[in-house]
C-alpha cells in the first residue's frame, strides 16, 4: 500500500460516525488509516466511502473486542498491513447496550462491561506493548462522561468507561517514560445512534466535534480531553456532589 | 414531546431508539404530520427499523414540498444518516452509494474528478433515495430524460425483508414502480448511477428576455435543441399583454481553460429567521421584485460563463428560504401539459392563478422530452412543465387548484405528486392513466400495506 508522510492511524471502531469523522479528520492531516471493527457489510461501506471521501489510502481489519484471545495477532497483522509501521491508534469502539434491560438480564450487563472494559483493556494492552517497544506514537481511547460518576441511568455502562479511563491513566503513566502519548477522550453527549431517542439532538454535538478534538489532542500531546469542552465543567460540578446528596438525585 | 429512547431502551424493539410523536411536514411547511422518527446508522439498523409490527416509510431531507415524506400513521426513517459511498469507477464514471448520499455531497466529492450527477434538481439538498422515490428532473430533461436513464440498478429493501436487487433487467417492474413510486415500494438502499464527465465546473449561459408567453415559447421551440440546460423564469404577476414574460436561461457546460477548473464554491448559506415576518412577502412586493428582475436582465446575453453553483442551485444561497411563507406555508403546483393544445393551458393557467388565488410568487417553466415508458408513476412526458409556488390559504386555494386539476385533466397532463399536498384520489387517476399496473406491484411486494405515507393515504395509494 501507498505509505501516506505521516504514516498510519489504526482506527477501532471505525463504523461508528465518531470514528468514520476521526478518520476523516486524520486522512485531512496526511496519515492513511486503518480501519476496524467487527465486520461485515458496515466496514465494507466506510471503508469504501472514507477511501472515496478523503483519497487516503485505507485498508480494513475484521476485530470483534470481545474475542481477547484473538488480539495479540490482531495488532501484529495492524502492523503488518500498515507497511511494518503504526503512528497511532484510535480506541473507539463501545458498546451503549440497554440499561434497562442490563439490571435483569446479568448477560447483557456482562457483555457491556466486555467490550467497554475488558475487551479494550486487552487490545490496548496489545498496542501498549507495540507502542512502548516502539518508543513513539500515540494511543487515543475514547472513553465516557458516564464513567466519571456511576448514576441509576446506566451504572454498568458507566463503571465499564470508569474502568477505562483509569486504565488509560495508568497507561499514560507508563508510556510516558517511552515518549508516547496516551489521551483519555470523554465525550459528553454526542449526536449518534447511542443517544437518539434518549437526548434532544438540539443537545447533542455533531460526531465531526470528537473527530477534529482527537486531531487537535495528539498534536499538542494532551492527557483528557472533554468534548465538548463544557463538559469538563458540568463533570467536575457533578462529581462535587456530596453522595449522600447524590444518591437523592435522579440522574 | 416524549423521547421514545427513555421508554423503549436506547436498543429497543427494533435496533436504536426513536423520537415518538414528533411534527413533520415538507418543503412547503404544510400540512404538518405527527409521526415516530427513528434514524438508522447502520444498514442492520435500518433493517430492524422496518421488521417487526406497524408502518413505515423512508425520509429523505424532506424537500418534497406536501405529505410524501412522511408517516402519521407509524414510523418515519430518517435516511440522511445511511450515506457512505461503497464504489467508484472512474474509468466508467460509475458511482455506487448508499441512497442518504446527498447531491450536495456528490457533486462536493465529483466535480474535482471531473464528473457530475446526470440530473440534479434547483436544490442540491435531496437525497438520492428521494431522487429516485420522485424520479426527477433537471434543466437537462430535454436532452437527457429523468434520473431513470441513467440509473444502473438500486438495491430495494422490501416489505418482506427482502433485499431485492432492481434494474432493468432484475426485477423490472419493481424497479420502474419505485421511479416515482414516492417510497412506497420498499427502502432504497444502495445504487449504482452513470456520472456525466464535465470538463469545468462552469456553464455557459445564454439569456433572452420573452415579453410575452408566445415569445417564450417561440424560443424554446427554436433554440432549445441548442442548449443541454434550459429553464425560463416567468413573471407570474404580470397580466395582459404581459401573461407569460419571461427570461430564459440556457446553456452547455463550459470547456476548460481561462481559469475555468473543477472547482467547487462552497457559499455560506444564509438563514432566513425562524419568524420571519411574513406579511413582507405579499402581492404588492413579488410584483415590483418581478418587474425590477425582468427589467435587470438585457433582452439578450450570449455566452456568460457561470459557476454551477448559482446556475443549478441558485435557491440554495438561503437555508431556509420556505421561512418567507410564514407559519401557514405554500404549496407548489407543478404540472405538465402535452404540446398539444399547450400553449392555450398554460395562458390559461397563468390567468387563473394570478386572478384567482394570491398569485404564484415563483414561477418556472420548461420543456421536458420524452418520459419513461415502463414507468407507470414517473411524472415527464412530452411537454410544457410549469411549476408556481403559491401562499397557502386553506380551502379557498384548496378549491382553485382543483380548477386547475380539471384544465390538466382536460388537457391530459399531470401533476407532480412530489410537489403535491392536496391533489384527490380520482385526479391523480385522471391523470396518472397507468396507475392500476402501479397498484398491482404494491400489492404484490407489500400486500399487507406495510410501506404508508401520508401522501399515500390521501391518494389512495395504500390499502
Ligand atoms: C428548491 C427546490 C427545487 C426543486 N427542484 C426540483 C427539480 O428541478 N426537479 C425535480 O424533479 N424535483 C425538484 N425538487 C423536488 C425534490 O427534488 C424532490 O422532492 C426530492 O424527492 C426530494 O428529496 P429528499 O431527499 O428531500 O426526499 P424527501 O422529500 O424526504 O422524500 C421524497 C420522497 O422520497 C421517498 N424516499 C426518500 N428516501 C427514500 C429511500 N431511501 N427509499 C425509498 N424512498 C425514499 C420518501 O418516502 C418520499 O416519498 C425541488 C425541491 C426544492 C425544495
Ligand atoms: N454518542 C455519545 O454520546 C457518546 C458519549 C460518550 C462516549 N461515547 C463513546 O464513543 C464511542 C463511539 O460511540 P458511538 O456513539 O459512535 O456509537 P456506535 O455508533 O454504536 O459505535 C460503536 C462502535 O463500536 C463498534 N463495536 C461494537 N461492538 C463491538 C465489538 N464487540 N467489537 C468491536 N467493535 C465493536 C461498532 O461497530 P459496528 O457497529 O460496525 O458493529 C461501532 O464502530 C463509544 O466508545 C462510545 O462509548 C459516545
Amino acid at each position: 500500500m501507498s505509505e501516506g508522510a505521516k504514516g498510519s492511524v489504526l482506527i477501532l471502531g471505525a463504523t461508528s460516525l465518531i470514528g468514520r469523522a476521526t478518520a476523516a479528520a486524520f486522512a485531512r492531516e496526511g496519515y492513511d488509516l486503518m480501519l476496524a471493527s467487527p465486520g461485515g457489510p458496515e466496514l465494507e461501506h466506510v471503508t469504501a466511502d472514507v477511501a472515496i471521501r478523503t483519497g487516503a489510502a485505507v485498508v480494513s481489519l475484521e476485530l470483534d473486542a470481545r474475542d481477547t484471545a484473538s488480539h495479540a495477532g490482531f495488532v501484529r497483522r495492524a502492523v503488518e498491513a500498515a507497511g511494518g509501521e503504526l503512528s497511532g491508534a484510535v480506541l473507539n469502539f463501545g458498546l451503549g447496550g440497554d440499561a434497562v434491560c442490563a439490571r435483569e438480564d446479568m448477560s447483557h450487563a456482562e457483555e457491556i462491561l466486555r467490550v467497554n472494559f475488558v475487551g479494550a483493556a486487552s487490545v490496548l494492552g496489545h498496542l501498549a506493548n507495540y507502542f512502548e517497544q516502539r518508543r513513539r506514537g500515540f494511543i487515543i481511547g475514547v472513553s465516557s462522561v458516564a464513567g466519571d460518576r456511576g448514576r441509576q441511568s446506566n451504572y454498568v455502562y458507566g463503571s465499564a468507561k470508569a474502568g477505562l479511563s483509569a486504565f488509560l491513566q495508568g497507561l499514560r503513566n507508563r508510556l510516558h517514560h517511552a515518549g508516547v502519548t496516551v489521551v483519555t477522550v470523554k465525550p459528553g453527549f454526542i449526536d449518534t445512534r447511542l443517544t437518539y431517542g434518549k437526548v434532544s439532538p438540539k443537545m447533542a454535538a455533531a460526531p465531526e466535534r470528537v473527530g477534529a478534538a482527537i486531531v487537535k489532542a495528539v498534536k499538542k500531546r494532551r492527557s483528557v480531553v472533554y468534548v465538548p469542552g463544557y463538559w469538563r465543567l458540568i463533570m467536575m460540578i457533578i462529581k462535587a456532589i456530596p453522595e449522600p446528596v447524590f444518591k437523592r438525585l435522579n440522574l | 414531546m416524549r423521547f421514545g429512547g427513555a421508554e423503549t431502551g436506547a436498543a429497543g424493539a427494533r435496533g436504536v431508539g426513536s423520537l415518538a410523536n414528533q411534527r413533520v411536514w415538507g418543503w412547503g411547511r404544510q400540512p404538518v404530520g405527527e409521526t415516530e422518527l427513528r434514524r438508522p446508522e447502520r444498514l442492520r439498523d435500518l433493517y430492524a427499523a422496518v421488521s417487526g409490527e406497524g408502518t413505515a416509510l423512508a425520509r429523505g431531507l424532506g424537500r418534497s414540498y406536501g405529505d410524501a415524506s412522511f408517516n402519521s400513521a407509524g414510523t418515519t426513517i430518517l435516511m440522511e444518516r445511511i450515506d457512505r459511498y461503497v464504489d467508484f469507477d472512474p474509468s466508467a464514471g460509475v458511482v455506487e452509494c448508499e441512497a442518504g448520499v446527498t447531491i450536495d455531497d456528490l457533486v462536493r466529492h465529483f466535480v474535482p474528478r471531473g464528473f457530475f450527477p446526470p440530473v440534479v434538481p434547483g436544490t442540491k439538498h435531496v437525497t438520492m433515495g428521494g431522487a429516485i422515490a420522485s424520479d426527477i428532473h433537471g434543466k437537462n430533461h430535454h436532452k437527457d430524460g429523468s434520473l431513470a436513464r441513467h440509473l444502473l440498478d438500486f438495491e430495494l429493501l422490501t416489505a418482506s425483508g427482502d433485499i431485492v436487487t432492481c434494474s432493468r433487467d432484475e426485477n423490472p417492474d419493481l424497479f420502474w414502480a419505485t421511479l416515482g413510486g414516492m417510497g412506497l415500494t420498499g427502502v432504497v438502499t444502495t445504487l449504482r448511477m452513470q456520472m456525466t464527465p464535465v470538463a469545468s465546473a462552469y456553464v455557459e449561459v445564454d439569456i433572452d428576455r420573452a415579453p410575452d408567453l408566445d415569445r417564450t415559447l417561440e424560443l424554446f421551440h427554436e433554440s432549445d435543441e441548442n442548449y443541454r440546460y434550459s429553464v425560463a423564469w416567468v413573471d407570474g404577476l404580470a397580466g395582459g399583454r404581459s401573461l407569460g414574460r419571461s427570461i430564459l436561461m440556457r446553456g452547455n457546460p463550459a470547456p476548460s481553460g481561462d481559469g475555468r477548473g473543477l472547482d467547487v464554491k462552497r457559499r455560506k448559506e444564509r438563514s432566513v429567521p425562524k419568524i420571519f415576518p411574513a406579511a413582507l412577502l405579499n402581492r404588492t412586493s413579488v410584483k415590483a421584485f418581478n418587474t425590477l428582475y425582468y427589467r435587470r436582465h438585457p433582452r439578450q446575453a450570449r455566452g456568460a460563463v457561470q459557476h454551477y453553483e448559482p446556475f443549478f442551485f441558485p435557491l440554495d444561497a438561503a437555508r431556509d428560504w420556505n421561512r418567507l411563507y410564514g407559519k401557514r406555508g405554500f404549496t407548489q403546483y407543478q404540472c405538465v401539459l402535452p404540446y398539444e393544445g399547450g400553449r392555450d393551458g398554460l395562458a390559461r393557467i397563468l390567468e387563473f392563478v394570478r386572478r384567482e388565488t394570491r398569485g404564484s410568487f415563483l414561477t418556472v417553466l420548461k420543456r421536458f422530452g420524452p418520459g419513461e415508458a415502463d414507468s407507470p408513476l414517473s411524472f415527464p412526458m412530452p411537454g410544457y412543465t410549469l411549476a408556481m409556488d403559491i401562499p397557502w390559504r386553506g380551502a379557498a386555494l384548496e378549491s382553485a387548484l382543483e380548477r386547475i386539476d380539471a384544465i390538466v385533466i382536460e388537457l391530459g397532463g399531470r401533476v407532480y405528486l412530489t410537489k403535491d399536498a392536496r391533489l384527490s384520489a380520482e385526479s391523480l387517476r385522471a391523470m396518472y392513466d397507468r396507475l392500476d399496473e402501479w397498484l398491482a406491484v404494491k400489492r404484490r411486494v407489500d400486500p399487507e400495506s406495510r410501506f404508508v405515507s401520508d401522501l399515500g393515504q390521501r391518494l389512495g395509494l395504500v390499502a
